[in-house]
């Protein structure tokens, strides 16, 4: 017999092979979620002192067992939360905050320094209507911070947010670290939760 | 001029999926880069809630988990209310101590105020399993938390 050339080997099953691989990878994959809100839980103190609030400057917020919505002593839907939470916060009442758009209502908030959102959940509170609510005054806080990033720099906070965290940001990040934390001084987000 | 001839019969000539096992090859290795195999197996029920004001956890050494919510299907003989789990196993409200004290045992001693916990709750859990994380967390002073959610809106969900 005749010395041949080795055949060559047919390759047109390689691509049935990869769908195979690439299938299972589809399957088993599960695209982590590590994104959420982020909270700071306050620390137990031994000497309990009572700090003098003005009623005027806490927005209370109590969310009952059955997932209803009560601020400020109203019922209230989820979806107007996030306008009254603005309102209380930009108010302004006692002239001091210059940038704020509020009313200027005597009668609630003095200014975003002293306003403080107080939320309240019983145990039977759902996890889903609670982080929907945190969400929203949340958001309160970031419409607010926005608003006051584009008149001050030009741009929103939390694009701003974005790009400190952004490794590939080309701009000057200590400046950019120094504008956001002005912007946090100005409304500071005082959430307090009761327990 | 004659020379370019028109392709006369107006037959297609076939595609060739010589480059087929390259593309697949390219989405595989994609998939293979971005699969990330899950540290815990859950037991519990885990259907994260929606919002839309999320910050990112970057630094994923540094992230705690917690998992709450129903036993899910297999483990129904552990009752039907939400329970906590703690890396593979069922826990109680006063494992979380012990727990927390073993993340930060095992990592540098730089790092451990860095260190953030990540709470995972079914939606459907109450705030009564939550408060007493949070209360048990405050004790051990671990004061960072993340109410990890899927990015979405709030609303229009049930």
């Amino acid at each position: 017999m005749a010395k041949r050339a080795a055949p060559e080997v047919n390759a047109g099953s390689m691509a049935d092979i990869a769908f195979l691989l690439l299938i299972f990878f589809l399957v088993t994959t599960t695209i982590e979620t590590d994104s959420g809100i982020n909270r700071k839980l306050p620390p137990i103190e031994e000497s309990q002192e009572d700090v003098i609030i003005k009623q005027k400057n806490i927005f209370t917020v109590l969310l009952n067992g059955k997932d209803q919505l009560l601020v400020e002593d109203n019922l209230m839907e989820l979806k107007d939360l996030r306008k009254a939470a603005i309102e209380f916060l930009d108010n302004g009442g006692d002239g001091t905050c210059t940038f704020c758009k509020g009313k200027k209502d005597p009668s609630s908030s003095d200014n975003p320094d002293k306003a403080i959102i107080s939320l309240k959940n019983e145990r039977e509170t759902s996890y889903k209507q609670y982080i929907a609510v945190q969400n929203e005054l949340v958001a309160a806080y970031n419409v607010l911070r926005d608003i006051r990033a584009e008149a001050l720099y030009g741009k929103p906070f939390t694009e701003m947010e974005k790009n400190l965290n952004d490794v590939n940001w080309p701009g000057n990040k200590e400046k950019l670290k120094e504008q956001l934390e002005k912007i946090k001084v100005e409304y500071p987000q005082k959430l307090s939760e009761v327990q | 001029m004659g020379k370019f001839k028109k392709n006369q019969g107006g037959e297609m000539p076939a595609i060739s999926t010589a480059s087929l096992p390259d593309i697949v090859f390219m989405l595989l290795f994609f998939f293979m880069v971005a699969t990330v195999m899950r540290q815990n197996t859950l037991m519990i029920e885990n259907n994260l809630p929606f919002a839309d004001q999320v910050e990112k956890l970057d630094k994923k050494d540094l992230v705690m988990y917690i998992y709450a919510g129903k036993p899910s299907a297999n483990y129904t003989k552990y009752g039907k209310e939400a329970r906590i789990q703690l890396n593979d196993k069922f826990a109680d409200v006063k494992d979380i101590g012990a727990f927390i004290a073993a993340e930060r045992a095992s990592k540098r001693e730089e790092l451990i105020p860095f260190l953030t916990t990540a709470l995972k709750v079914d939606k459907d859990a109450n705030m009564g399993l939550i408060g007493d994380i949070k209360q048990e967390l405050r004790k051990q002073n671990a004061l960072k938390i993340n109410y990890t959610v899927k990015k979405g809106s709030v609303f229009g969900r049930d």
